[in-house]
């Protein structure tokens, strides 16, 4: 290389930062929608070309996937950043964004649009929209409901030598469990069996370290077995709840889930391992959230008649309940395009458009769309989603929420993978742990 | 302080050159060439380092914009030092940092010295030995999560073809014994071909002649080894494992893109540790304080493993 | 060179060491060559078991990591039509349709956006203050080099959250300016090292006898010095672009849509449900392979700056 070339590749510099300085003035009737990547945002980039359209706004749209989605989007609201306009945040965040001002506050517009809450799943309503929660105060519009539930393969449960085989080991028919205790049975009946010349595994489970996998996996579980949050009668009065003896049981049960009958190396697995696993024919059981109910329907491998689909089965004493997913949609305070986004969200919630959401695979909200007598019967998996979101809770959504599902990541990771102490110890450990974060936050 | 070491650039400049000077002076010419960098190094190294120093007497949350700010003393480094995980993660990183320079010295120093034979065709593989140093670590580290799956991963296949052992029957990052292993592997991999080049460097110092009044002297190749050849690449090989050490205790993407920190907390290295304080739970006082006790830590071990150095270089 | 010396190797240890050698050169790059094989296989053909060797290969994975597809129905699908590009019939066999560019080349523009600008910033301060170093005089030029170069101790994320704040207040997160500074700031001290090196190389007659035909001082230090210097600036260069091309945590924790770089972002490509390897590998090889080729061309400059830089400091 000789001087010269330096200096051209200096102009080679200087024009790029030219070129930067062009690109960088946006178009002012375009709108930048954030969320996670995930086949329903997909389908939403199908569904919003109905608004561009209509309004001549062009929709820029901005998905990160679910391991990166909570650290990048939250520094997004942080950091004060203007690149987005509408989030389609989690519902955990509402708490921080509302009390920080990170969202717009939507009851004027509800009001102004006649945008009813009423109109909408009252889960969803609470979970997605309501800060301090059961209280009228809007930040979102509930979008995209979802939770978790499990994908099952019909068409080796169909199998008579199966059936049979599993009667006679177990004294029951093979079929879709009830409990959680009958699960485990099918997934270890699954474990290491030969089906088809291949070695299949029993169950998908939430293991993920980095965001929040493990934690809405544990949840999902150990509701059902009795585990509470905090005492009902004193707020954020958490010793003995959360590490009551059934939490501790539900916990030891998720561990030995995983010990016996999840596939190798299933230390770290998240949303889109899990379906690669079920989708590959390498499990019988699947946990996940409903979203990946439609793409499971349509898949080559294991779709249509292959897969069934069912709610969290009970815990020993008969309750049942699932991990709430799904988010609402806001406006975030710092975009200076609040008008447009506004737009948008009202576009979005009309009847027609929420019937086309749920057609391409959206899981809409709205009470008029599920309550359709044809829609239990429209897709097999429909009903499935209706029972499993009549029975949700949700993880904190406190303004302190990263701080607690950092705190719960750590210590369900510690025992149920890395197998660190004992149940007990886990939870004794994640009461000290939030209560410390409560502490911090003033609350006692 | 800055400022007058500027003046005096100007000053010590020899005289007669600078009676020659036309259009700038020398003076005006130092400040306009060291001053930029300065003022830049200022804004984006001191003044930052100064804020966090600051910032770590407080209770700030970058997240929380209304709450308001208090002092809180030393509360933050108390928490810190007497928080057992953090003693967890401070092993941790001196599991890895020890392990990564044992092997990257041996196996580097071997492959130097067996370059150093002057093979045909030696530069050529050199080079590409050192390709993977060159290579960016994160989008390399998240393809290394492929090679090490169960089953499908090249890794698990290659071992298990060469041992016998069922390819699915382990894995590296899921288990808690071998996670410490998986990093350590992949950080070998990439940066022995560093201290490699740093001990070529050394051996081509030697003088051949040096070598030659041994052979007169008798001396056997295995004392000849001993004698001359490791004790002047030692001060180069102490250099390597200065930078190795340095940059393996800021250690981040890599492990990240590997391991994310687990299973567990098993690979949960400072720098993960304080990125899911400062930028997951938002908690930037606590961090900051976090970020001044390593910034200590790093440059006190630093300062006197120099002094060591320069007493092996001058002996 | 037929007479007999001692410290050349006997052919016997020239062959044994060549053989080592290149056996653990073939280990080492094994794992690159699996990332660019795996971008030309077909997603089924990456998660096969055993590993494949011998495949077809298809360019579905750098279709995947330009595009972002939308699975359909079979009947929506069948309203489409037939697929009118070769692209098109490459998604469409899984179910898929193409429904819009990816941001992959958004990022890896901004990635050379980025890290030109960043070099092109941190060449033009260093050599000027690496010359300032090198040609004046400066009693406390010791402390001053090694305090420019303790900062690059910090733990990038240490350094991050005060960045972080300034930032935020100066509206540069997630700008290309703000990488750029950035980015230039941490490469400067190393910049400034090695600069200083080749500079003091330069013999100072020539500077004099330019003077003495009447040049300005900076006439000397543009006409004289940096022709002579532009190897080492050229080396110099291609460290810094590397570390910028490379660095993964300013990037994830400062940038955002805007100003992304490839490192942050080919960790986050997924499929269409489920992990895409191809693709993945796809994104990986464009981004890898150029820093490849240019160490292989380069490779004597490069690796005497490595040495150098390090031995000298």
């Amino acid at each position: 290389m000789t001087f010269r070339h330096i200096r051209s590749l200096a102009a080679f510099g200087a024009l790029l930062a030219a070129g930067v300085a062009t690109t960088g003035q946006a178009n002012a009737k375009d709108l930048t929608l954030c969320w996670a990547a995930w086949d329903p945002a997909n389908a939403l980039v199908e569904l919003s070309k109905d608004f561009e359209a209509k309004s001549g706004v062009t929709m820029k749209f901005e998905f990160v996937p679910w391991p990166n989605f909570a650290d990048r989007m939250l520094n997004e609201l942080n950091s004060g950043g203007k690149l987005c306009d509408l989030m389609i945040g989690d519902s955990q965040w509402i708490g921080g964004a509302a009390e920080n001002g990170q969202y717009v506050k939507l009851n004027d517009f509800f009001d102004k649009e006649g945008i009813k809450m009423s109109d909408f799943i009252p889960a969803t309503v609470v979970g997605y929209a309501e800060w301090p929660k059961n209280s009228p105060n809007y930040w979102a519009l509930p979008a995209f409901g979802d939770v978790v539930g499990w994908s099952y393969r019909k068409d080796w449960f169909a199998r008579p030598e199966l059936q049979a085989e599993f009667k006679e080991k177990y004294g029951r028919e093979l079929a879709v469990p009830k409990t959680f205790g009958e699960l485990k049975d099918i997934a270890q009946f699954f474990q290491k069996r030969e089906i088809d010349g291949k070695t299949v595994y029993g169950a998908a489970i939430y293991t993920e370290r980095g965001s929040e996998g493990i934690t809405m996996g544990v949840m999902d579980v150990l509701y059902s077995f009795g585990f509470k949050y905090e005492n009902p009668d004193k707020p954020y009065d958490l010793e003995g709840y959360v590490n009551s003896a059934e939490a501790v049981k539900g916990l030891e049960f998720y561990k030995e889930l995983y010990d016996c009958c999840t596939p190798p190396g299933h230390s770290d697995a998240y949303m889109s391992e899990d379906i690669d696993a079920y989708k590959s024919g390498q499990v019988a059981l699947h946990m996940n959230f409903a979203f990946t109910w439609p793409g499971i329907h349509a898949d080559a491998n294991v779709g249509g008649e292959k897969s069934g689909y069912f709610p969290n089965p009970a815990g020993p004493d008969g309750a049942a309940y699932a991990q709430l997913g799904g988010q609402g949609i806001s406006v975030v305070s710092s975009s200076e395009k609040q008008e447009d986004a506004l737009a948008y969200i009202k576009w979005f919630a009309q009847p027609e458009i929420q019937q086309k959401w749920w057609e391409m695979g959206g899981y809409s909200a709205l009470l008029k769309v599920v309550e359709d007598p044809k829609f239990a019967t429209s897709q097999p998996y429909a009903q499935t989603f209706l029972d499993s979101m009549a029975i949700v809770q949700d993880f904190w959504a406190e303004p302190a929420y990263a701080s607690l599902l950092q705190a719960a990541q750590k210590r369900f990771h510690d025992y149920v993978v890395a197998g660190q102490g004992s149940a007990k110890d886990a939870l004794d450990g994640l009461a000290k742990d939030w209560t410390q974060v409560f502490d911090d936050e003033g609350k006692y | 302080m800055l400022k007058s070491s500027v003046d005096r650039v100007a000053e010590a400049t020899p005289r007669a050159i600078a009676n020659r000077m036309h259009g700038l002076s020398d003076r005006a010419l130092a400040w306009l060439f060291v001053g930029p960098s300065i003022v830049l190094l200022l804004a984006v190294n001191i003044f930052p380092l100064i804020w966090t120093i600051r910032l770590s007497f407080t209770n700030f949350r970058v997240n929380r914009p209304n709450a308001e700010v208090e002092f809180v003393g030393l509360k933050n480094y108390l928490n810190i030092l007497s928080d057992r995980d953090i003693w967890l993660t401070m092993q941790a990183t001196a599991h890895f940092l020890i392990w990564t320079i044992v092997l990257q010295v041996l196996i580097g120093f071997t492959l130097a010295y067996l370059i150093n034979k002057k093979f045909r065709g030696n530069d050529l593989w050199t080079t590409i030995i050192v390709l993977p140093m060159m290579l960016s670590p994160a989008v390399v580290g998240n393809f290394w999560t492929f090679l090490y799956q169960p089953q499908i991963g090249l890794f698990n296949y290659a071992v298990g073809f060469l041992t016998g052992a069922d390819p699915s029957s382990f894995s590296m990052i899921g288990d808690v014994s071998l996670a410490p292993w998986a990093i350590v592997i992949v950080d070998t991999w990439m940066w022995t071909p560093f201290v490699m080049l740093i001990c070529l460097a050394g051996l081509r110092s030697i003088p051949g002649s040096i070598y030659e009044a041994a052979e007169c002297d008798r001396a056997s190749k295995w004392r000849q080894f001993w004698t001359i050849t490791i004790p002047l690449v030692l001060p180069f090989l102490m250099l390597a494992v200065l930078f190795r050490g340095i940059e393996n205790f800021k250690m981040f993407d890599l492990v990240v893109q590997l391991t994310g920190g687990g299973p567990g907390s098993i690979t949960e290295l400072t720098s993960i540790n304080l990125k899911r304080e400062a930028f997951e739970k938002w908690r930037t006082g606590y961090a900051s304080a976090y970020a001044v006790i390593l910034f200590v830590t790093v440059f006190g071990l630093a300062s006197i493993y120099v002094k060591a150095l320069n007493k092996v270089k001058q002996r | 060179m037929s007479s007999y010396s001692v410290t050349e190797p006997s052919p016997r240890q020239k062959w044994a060491a060549g053989i080592l050698v290149i056996g653990y050169a073939l280990i080492t790059i094994l794992p690159l060559v699996w990332i660019i094989t795996t971008s030309f296989k077909s997603p089924s053909d990456a998660i096969a078991y055993p590993p494949k060797t011998f495949f077809t290969p298809t360019v579905e994975g750098y279709v995947n990591v330009f595009t972002t597809r939308t699975r359909l129905s079979p009947e929506q699908l069948q309203a489409l039509g037939e697929p009118t590009t070769w692209y098109d019939k490459l998604v469409r066999k899984d179910g898929l349709v193409i429904s819009g560019p990816s941001r992959f080349a958004e990022r890896f523009t901004n990635s050379v956006i980025i890290g030109f600008g960043s070099t092109v910033l941190c060449i033009v301060l260093g050599t000027a203050a690496a010359y300032a170093f090198s040609r004046f005089k400066v009693p406390l030029k010791d402390d001053l080099l090694f305090f420019i170069l303790s900062t690059r101790m910090m733990p990038p994320i240490a350094v991050a959250i005060p960045i972080f704040l300034m930032f935020r207040s100066l509206g540069l997160s997630d700008t290309h300016a703000g990488m750029i500074l950035l980015y230039t700031a941490v490469n400067l001290s190393l910049s400034v090292w090695l600069l200083k090196g080749f500079i003091d190389e330069i013999p100072i007659e020539y500077e004099e006898a330019a003077l003495i035909d009447g040049y300005t001082r900076f006439q000397a230090f543009y006409k004289v010095v940096l022709p002579q210097a532009a190897t080492g600036i050229a080396s110099t260069a291609i460290f810094c672009l590397i570390f910028a091309w490379n660095e993964y945590a300013f990037a994830v924790l400062l940038t955002s849509g805007n100003a992304q770089t490839a490192p942050p972002f080919i960790p986050t490509i997924i499929g269409v449900s489920g992990q895409d390897w191809p693709a993945v590998a796809a994104g990986a090889t464009l981004f890898l392979v150029p820093v490849m080729v240019f160490t292989i061309l380069l490779r004597k400059h490069l690796l005497r700056g490595i040495t150098f830089g390090a031995v000298r400091k």
